[in-house]
């Protein structure tokens, strides 16, 4: 890794990181998943794993996740795009992650108190001539308070990476014809392509080990690996179970990025120079 | 590059004002190493007048510290770093802290006091002679409901009137395996301590056919749910319901009579204690009539202190909901302490059950 | 600047209800004279005295923002830092493993970090308390800030490097005046996400926090199976106002400033 960039020096505090706070949880966590209840070492945690419940779990966390990242990702675009319109945009931007930094466990009994029965929306639709309608609960409410849980992970960098493209850009595909979608599918997208991926993997990640609100909002309709380990390490105290579900979480992570990592071809042409 | 160097130092400098500020409001680092006392509860679970009132009765400062799981506070006093000297753990949890060897021995002799608490709630199995717990609160696990949203006339007399079919979509129950597969079991007059796998088993099976009345697994805010009238139903405890019809008159507490849980919270001294004499001077204190009866009046669950009922409303001293009877209480059980391996086959089973809810 | 038509600010209007409701909602109550989320009874601002009566409280707020600005920073700038060494690297596969690794703390659920944590602070004899709880939110915050930041680096082209260090650039000098001003948006959405994990982070602080140091977060959670009481929804609704103030004038003061340089 010797080049004349300032490369290798500013790596150091990095791999000091990765070595303490990476490195050694993983190596517990390695080790606690062969350990069962009395702390001697076996494999039946894995046996365990891959089991019907424990399968069908990992399933279900993979579905809900992609649907959280698409439902984020198609209402993040827009709206990044729209604020880096905007006059105002670094305020906008802002105003879009100030509501992230208010506690989430409020937000959710707030939501709870939203969607519920005697909440405003269902106040709103009783007024208008409207049944009520059971919102809490459902799979759609887990998907949406998610959603709004991760929009300024989504929004943020696609927002970068929409804000240096000039307008003269896509004003120059329109004038040469291109149809409003052919620009976004062949001008824009494309060349905000970095910062969409970096919205996906910072949605998409930590979704699969998403617990608490798949209890209060979805009141255990929904149950995720999150939720599984979380139970493990809490409840039943099985910290040999518990870790043994985070190893195939990691796994599975180390699985999707060797699949979004950068594919040779674009990285030879890109990083052609050497 | 300007930017960012001007931001970090903006940081910096909004980080030492609030640091300075902490350090002139926060007594404890004032006082440090004088008489320091660190207790561990639940939050909301104390009044914190009467802290001030140790704080000024004896000169020890109070460190309130707060947990929101018996298992995650076990796991912190065992891997120590910090040191607890009072801990308000459930019956169950003081059973595994005592196997572990996480509990100091509690000297009677220091507690006079404890003459007030009723002998019905001593000398239990969990604890044989308090030799290391004092009752702090006690309930039970029970049918809140709301009469008025129900079509049907049910009184909950029994738990099996859970399955009624005029029920669908409307139950709540805890996210809890003990006290969700207890309930199964108590319902087929099985002990909710079970250890036989096959009672187990039928007990799931049971449950699995209440799956389509049950409208959610969750945890506190059943409370805000009941009180807002998003369901009809729950299965949940003692205390809670307090909170939920003090909220929401409408609402009504019952234990069926196949019997229920009986579950305490108890003030323990974990082995981290640096101020054994200051635990000891703290658990007196709060067992003193005046003062139980000042904080179960806050918190609003029931007191086990003999003497502070006198001083309590005696509305709520009668009532039987908060209060039961002697009658209702010889069918109520403390949970054992099952071991691991079957602790564990209880939540193996209520995730199959969870996972039947879709 | 292109013009923006209706449809996009219904739309953008929309995004933005959604996301300040439940905020509005829990300073709505805030205000209940109930001693709950529920049944908004009368008007009263008893809650906002109990806040200022509470010294505990304001101090384990000042201690939530100190601890999630100081962690946000450093770990920004470590973040950073291991992002710009990350694209430099020649090596592809080296530098997937490395991006692999650093997903790992995002994808392992809270408990498990706590837990491991906690056993390393406690191995190593790191009291628990303001220190532990920073180095761990240090620790959680720097994935988030180098996926952040990453995005800009793959965009800045490496001609651009090469030709300042053709021009004679020192390193010292690419780094400062090419690098970090082309990356600055990743660094900033990289420091607010830090902000928003640290300032969001139960589990992890509850297992490695002690010796009467307390979050927000640790406390709020906690006050869940006796109820949460509106005295926090209080600090919430002032916590979101003097932000809401800050931001709006930092913005209205600097926008001023640059205008009046203009002229």
């Amino acid at each position: 890794m010797q080049n004349k960039r300032s490369g290798s020096i500013t790596l150091v505090p990095y791999y000091v990181w990765i070595a303490l706070f990476v490195i050694a949880p993983i190596v517990l966590v390695g080790y606690y998943s062969l350990l069962d209840l009395e702390g001697n070492f076996t494999l039946e945690n894995y046996k365990n794993f891959l089991t019907p419940v424990y399968l069908k779990m990992t399933l279900s966390s993979f579905w809900y996740a992609f649907l959280i990242t698409t439902v984020c990702l198609v209402v993040s675009y827009p709206a990044a795009f729209i604020i880096s319109r905007l006059k105002n945009k670094q305020l906008w931007l802002m105003l879009i992650i100030i509501p992230s930094w208010i506690n989430l466990l409020l937000k959710t009994y707030a939501f709870i108190g939203i969607l519920g029965q005697s909440g405003p929306i269902n106040a709103f639709l009783a007024s208008i001539g409207f049944e009520k309608q059971q919102m809490l609960f459902t799979s759609a409410s887990f998907v949406f308070v998610s959603v709004y849980i991760f929009i300024p992970f989504m929004i943020l960098p696609i927002f970068n990476s929409i804000d240096k493209l000039s307008p003269a850009l896509l004003d120059a595909s329109r004038d040469l014809g291109a149809s409003r979608l052919y620009t976004l599918r062949r001008v824009m997208i494309p060349l905000t392509m970095d910062g969409i991926k970096a919205g996906i993997q910072a949605v998409f990640i930590p979704a699969l080990s998403l617990f608490m609100i798949t209890r209060l909002i979805a009141g255990n309709h929904v149950i995720t690996l999150g939720t599984a380990i979380e139970q493990q390490f809490l409840v039943t105290q099985n910290w040999g179970m518990g870790s043994t579900i985070a190893v195939f979480l990691i796994i599975f992570m180390f699985i999707i990025m060797a699949f979004t990592g950068e594919k040779k071809k674009k990285g030879a042409s890109r990083r052609g120079k050497n | 590059m300007k930017n960012l160097v001007k931001a970090i130092i903006a940081i910096a400098i909004i980080c030492a004002a609030l640091m300075y500020t902490v350090h002139s409001l926060d007594k404890t680092s004032s006082k440090a190493g004088a008489n320091v006392l660190t207790v561990y509860n639940w939050g909301e679970y104390i009044d914190p007048a009467l802290l001030k009132k140790f704080e000024k009765e004896t000169g020890i400062h109070v460190i309130y510290e707060t947990f929101d799981s018996n298992e995650a506070m076990m796991t912190k006093v065992e891997q120590g770093g910090t040191n607890y000297d009072i801990a308000v753990p459930s019956e169950y949890t003081i059973e595994q802290m005592k196997d572990k060897k996480l509990l100091l021995p509690v000297d009677h002799q220091k507690i006079p006091n404890l003459k007030n608490i009723d002998a019905d709630f001593l000398n239990l199995d969990f604890d044989k002679k308090n030799h290391y717990s004092i009752p702090y609160f006690w309930g039970t696990v029970g049918v809140v409901y709301n009469p008025n949203m129900l079509t049907k006339n049910l009184d909950f007399s029994s738990w099996n009137q859970l399955w009624d079919p005029s029920l669908k979509g409307e139950i709540l129950l805890v996210d809890s395996a003990r006290e969700v597969l207890g309930m199964s079991l108590n319902s087929m007059n099985l002990s909710l301590n079970s250890t036989d796998s096959a009672e187990l088993k039928k007990a799931t099976d049971k449950l699995i056919k209440l799956s389509p009345n049950v409208k959610a697994v969750i945890g506190d805010e059943v409370t805000q749910l009941m009180v807002n009238g998003d369901a009809a139903v729950a299965l949940t405890w003692s205390g809670q319901a307090a909170d939920m019809m003090y909220d929401n008159e409408e609402l009504t507490y019952t234990v069926p009579d196949e019997g229920s849980n009986l579950w305490f919270d108890n003030m323990v001294i974990p082995k981290t204690s640096k101020n054994v004499d200051g635990a000891h001077q703290f658990i007196n204190f709060m067992l003193d009539p005046k003062n139980a009866a000042q904080n179960a009046d806050y918190v609003g669950y029931s007191t086990p202190n003999k003497a502070a009922l006198k001083l309590l409303d005696a509305e709520v001293v009668n009532d039987e909901r908060y209060y039961p009877s002697a009658e209702v209480r010889d069918n109520l059980h403390v949970y054992k302490d099952l071991g691991k391996e079957k602790i564990g086959e209880y939540n193996e089973l209520f995730l199959k059950f969870k996972m039947s809810l879709q | 600047m292109a013009k923006i038509n209706t449809s996009s600010k219904i739309y953008l209007t929309l995004v933005f209800i959604v996301l300040y409701a439940p905020i509005f909602f829990l300073i709505f109550y805030s205000f209940n004279s109930g001693d709950s989320m529920t049944n908004f009874q009368s008007f009263t601002l008893d809650h906002y005295k109990d806040v200022f009566a509470d010294s505990r409280l304001v101090v384990i707020l000042l201690n939530t923002v100190v601890v999630a600005l100081l962690s946000a920073l450093i770990a920004t700038i470590i973040g950073t830092m291991g992002a710009i060494g990350i694209q430099t690297m020649r090596n592809r596969k080296l530098r997937n493993t490395v991006l692999s690794l650093n997903n790992i703390l995002i994808v392992s659920p809270d408990v498990i970090i706590g837990a491991s944590f906690l056993i390393l602070f406690t191995m190593v004899g790191i009291k628990l308390g303001f220190t532990s709880v920073l180095l761990s939110h240090i620790a959680f915050s720097i994935p988030i800030v180098v996926i952040m930041v990453l995005p800009k680096m793959q965009e800045m082209s490496n001609t651009l490097i090469d030709a300042a260090l053709d021009l004679g650039a020192s390193k010292k000098e690419v780094l400062t005046r090419v690098i970090l001003p082309y990356i600055q948006p990743g660094i900033f959405a990289g420091f607010f996400m830090a902000l928003t994990y640290s300032l969001d982070d139960f589990a992890v602080t509850f297992f490695v926090t002690g010796n009467g140091f307390s979050t927000l977060s640790v406390e709020i959670y906690s006050m869940a199976r006796a109820g949460v009481s509106l005295t926090v929804n209080a600090l919430s609704g002032i916590v979101f106002a003097v932000t809401m103030l800050l931001v709006l004038g930092y913005y209205f003061v600097t926008t001023r400033k640059m205008k009046g340089v203009r002229k």
